[in-house]
């Protein structure tokens, strides 16, 4: 594929989870070193676009296609899309009993070599200077992933994870929501850190808050599964100043009227 | 599944199936006789009184009816199927190249003599009824450790096991021990004496070779006052259609201070029923720990016990059990408080796959004067599918007001949801699935040694294969 295919495009994409329907037909192309935003009240739909994006098993595409770097992804196992270069920040990261931190990103990392091999030595400078570069506590390492973390904690993981796996198409589903500034901070310079010509971000988030420190190249708004506008930093602005409902009046407005 | 690590031989599930051909010195009749008790005292020669122990024994074992509170898979034993005694050579060696060649590549094959020289401070390795290999580091003999084969202990040592042996169990504690009382051959006698400390693990191996095999060794360790031990055993069968019998008696002696560890990783074949007592007497001060693993066997049933008979004695029994497909682990634990400021820690985990079942059967007593005492109880279940069954059957007696007692249970169910998050970092399924239950038994395996920690990751790794459907 060439430089010009989209890292990732929905194509009227409706899906349905027990068998209610929540996307009815998005269409979204992330291009390549972007950074888009995606903005929305709760239940409008995102976080089921990062899921049915990942793979979620429990969710049923009606119609439509994922697109992961001009090849059709509907019906890739989650992990495939991963071993791709996929990556989902959760909102609610799963805690894994027994297993730390460190033998976990081990293995994830094992899991995407080639021939499965990682030589510890590597994987733990890598893990060293990423934790450096974030902020995170040495003690992270030996902790069972997310067993007994703050909230906060449990966002700095994720944000770790995205750095050390090198993902070229990264969502982070409302990593911002319920985080202190430090921690929003902290998953700002992740993203920035990640930021390049050869890697894209979905930024899904709640509040414009998390834009303060992560300037959007495209903002995109959803209400009631689909994606009602687009464009530039500028609408995630115009939303923080006079709300979704403004953009609902707007919408019911008649055409040219 | 795609990936699949490269040093795994996934072949056969169960990478210990092969067997030897069947070569023994002596080998009698199929079935139970006092004959045949008769015949395996004179064969080893052994004092009268043991002659006389085994014989009341055998009475005991006919007298007593099946248990009727455990497993249905019990009625399914045929003990006149059974070859219960079967000597595989003539004489036993102190280093490998005495070992009949066979037997020797059986244990190579089990890494036994490679762990020997890593970390091993003693071995024996029985092979059907005998112990056929045996050693102890020079250093440690000369400390005054005790370490030999239980038979060759009641020759060398009458007097000390005169004293202690089925002290602990008594030939008439339940119908298995009295069967073992009867024709018992094998296990390990060690005896620590005071103050001295054994830093590096004692370990025996048994292995059953033949078909419709019977082993049933006999193991006493005693830990004198203020010395120290950990004592690991480990066992194999090859994979028959019909079935064996593996029914142990071990006895642990814990004096006054002293610390014993006693570590089983058990991996039998599917075929072999594997139906042990193991007991430990814990006397003032002292801590004595079973570390129990169970992956093997088609019926497990062994509930470790520790009678805690001395103030501030403390017993633990930490306990890992997978059934399969097929598979019955029925264990537990058991703790009797019998003395002022005793505790004790019991954690039970087990993970049940494929239509296997997992039962935890407890019990805790704390008896009439254990005052101050604490009790702390853990079980923990994880069920692979819809089809696998786990069943908790705890017991409290509490005897006494003044008492500390702490009783969790869960049940727990792989989620999809962790399931997704391992995948969305690349895991397979399958990986993602040995992810979970490595952590999910992670408490265990870090009371290992190093080198049974890697073994038995890999041993779940193996029984997790094909469980993706």
């Amino acid at each position: 594929m060439s430089d010009q295919t989209p890292i990732f495009e929905a194509r009227g994409l409706r899906v349905a989870i027990e068998g209610k329907e929540i996307l009815r037909g998005v269409d979204l192309t992330v291009e390549r070193g972007q950074v888009h935003a995606l903005m929305g009240r709760n239940g409008s739909g995102k976080s089921t676009l990062a899921y049915v994006a990942m793979g979620h098993p429990q969710y049923e595409v009606l119609e439509g296609q994922v697109l992961f770097n001009g090849h059709d992804a509907t019906e890739m196992d989650t992990d495939e899309r991963a071993r791709l270069g996929m990556f989902l920040a959760f909102q609610y990261p799963m805690v894994i009993p027994g297993v730390t931190v460190s033998k976990f990103m081990h293995s994830a990392l094992k899991a995407r070599a080639e021939g499965g091999n990682v030589q510890l030595r590597e994987f733990r400078e890598k893990l060293s200077s990423a934790m450096d570069l974030l902020g995170v506590d040495k003690s992270f390492t030996g902790r069972y992933v997310n067993e007994g973390f703050s909230g906060g904690e449990k966002k700095r993981l994720e944000i770790l994870q995205m750095f050390m796996l090198e993902p070229s198409f990264c969502i982070l589903d409302e990593t911002d929501s319920g985080l202190d500034i430090d921690a929003l901070k902290t998953v700002a310079e992740g993203v920035n850190a990640t930021r390049s010509a050869e890697r894209s971000h979905l930024v899904i988030t709640h509040y414009q808050r998390l834009l303060n420190y992560i300037a959007p190249d495209v903002v995109h708004v959803m209400m009631d599964g689909q994606i009602v506008r687009s464009g530039g930093p500028e609408l995630a602005l115009q939303l923080e100043e006079k709300g979704y409902e403004w953009l609902e009046d707007e919408l019911l407005q008649p055409a040219g009227a | 599944m795609s990936s699949r690590p490269d040093d795994l031989d996934i072949n056969d599930e169960y990478k210990y199936g092969f067997h030897d051909p069947e070569v023994s010195v002596f080998k009698p009749e199929k079935g139970l006789s006092e004959e045949l008790v008769r015949a395996i005292s004179a064969k080893k020669d052994e004092p009268e009184w043991m002659l006389e122990f085994r014989l009341k024994a055998l009475a005991t074992f006919y007298a007593k009816p099946m248990p009727t509170w455990g497993s249905g898979l019990l009625e399914t034993i045929n003990f006149d199927e059974i070859y219960y005694y079967l000597q595989p050579v003539e004489e036993q060696g102190s280093s490998w190249d005495d070992v009949p060649e066979y037997i020797k590549n059986t244990f190579e094959k089990l890494g036994i003599p490679e762990a020997e020289k890593k970390f091993l401070a003693g071995v024996s390795a029985q092979y059907e009824s005998e112990v056929v290999y045996h050693s102890l580091q020079e250093e440690i003999e000369k400390q005054g450790v005790i370490f030999l084969d239980m038979d060759s202990g009641l020759r060398e040592h009458e007097e000390l096991v005169r004293k202690y042996f089925a002290t602990v169990i008594p030939a008439e504690d339940n119908k298995f021990s009295a069967l073992n009382s009867a024709v018992w051959s094998g296990g390990s006698f060690v005896y620590i004496p005071p103050g001295v400390e054994v830093t590096i693990p004692l370990q025996a191996y048994f292995r059953i070779n033949a078909e419709n095999m019977g082993q049933f060794e006999r193991t006493l360790i005693i830990a004198d006052e203020g010395s120290r031990v950990h004592y690991i055993e480990g066992c194999t069968a090859p994979t028959y259609v019909s079935d064996s019998l593996h029914s142990a008696v071990v006895e642990l002696i814990a004096m006054p201070g002293a610390q014993l560890r006693y570590t089983t990783i058990q991996n039998w074949s599917k075929n072999v029923y594997n139906l042990v007592t193991k007991r430990a007497n814990a006397y003032e001060n002292s801590l004595v720990e079973w570390v129990d693993g169970n992956l093997g066997s088609k019926l497990t049933m062994k509930f470790p016990c520790v009678n805690l008979l001395g103030e501030g004695a403390h017993g633990e029994i930490l306990s890992v059990a997978l059934s399969g497909e097929g598979q019955h682990q029925d264990a537990g634990a058991k703790i009797y408080h019998a003395a002022p400021r005793t505790t004790s820690r019991i954690t039970s985990k087990s993970i049940s796959k494929s239509g296997g079942r997992s039962s935890y059967r407890g019990m805790v007593k704390v008896l009439p004067g254990a005052v101050g005492s604490k009790v702390h109880v853990e079980c923990d279940a994880l069920l692979m599918d819809e089809n696998s069954r786990s069943d908790t059957y705890p017991t409290m007696e509490i005897a006494e007001e003044d008492v500390q007692v702490e009783h969790e249970a869960r049940v727990s169910k792989v989620g999809d949801e962790q399931l997704f998050y391992l995948m969305s970092r690349g895991l397979t399924e399958e990986e993602a699935l040995v992810m979970v239950v490595n952590g999910f038994i992670e408490p265990f395996v870090k009371e290992l040694p190093m080198e049974y920690a890697v073994e038995l990751n890999r041993l779940i790794q193996l029984e997790m294969e094909g469980s993706v459907g």
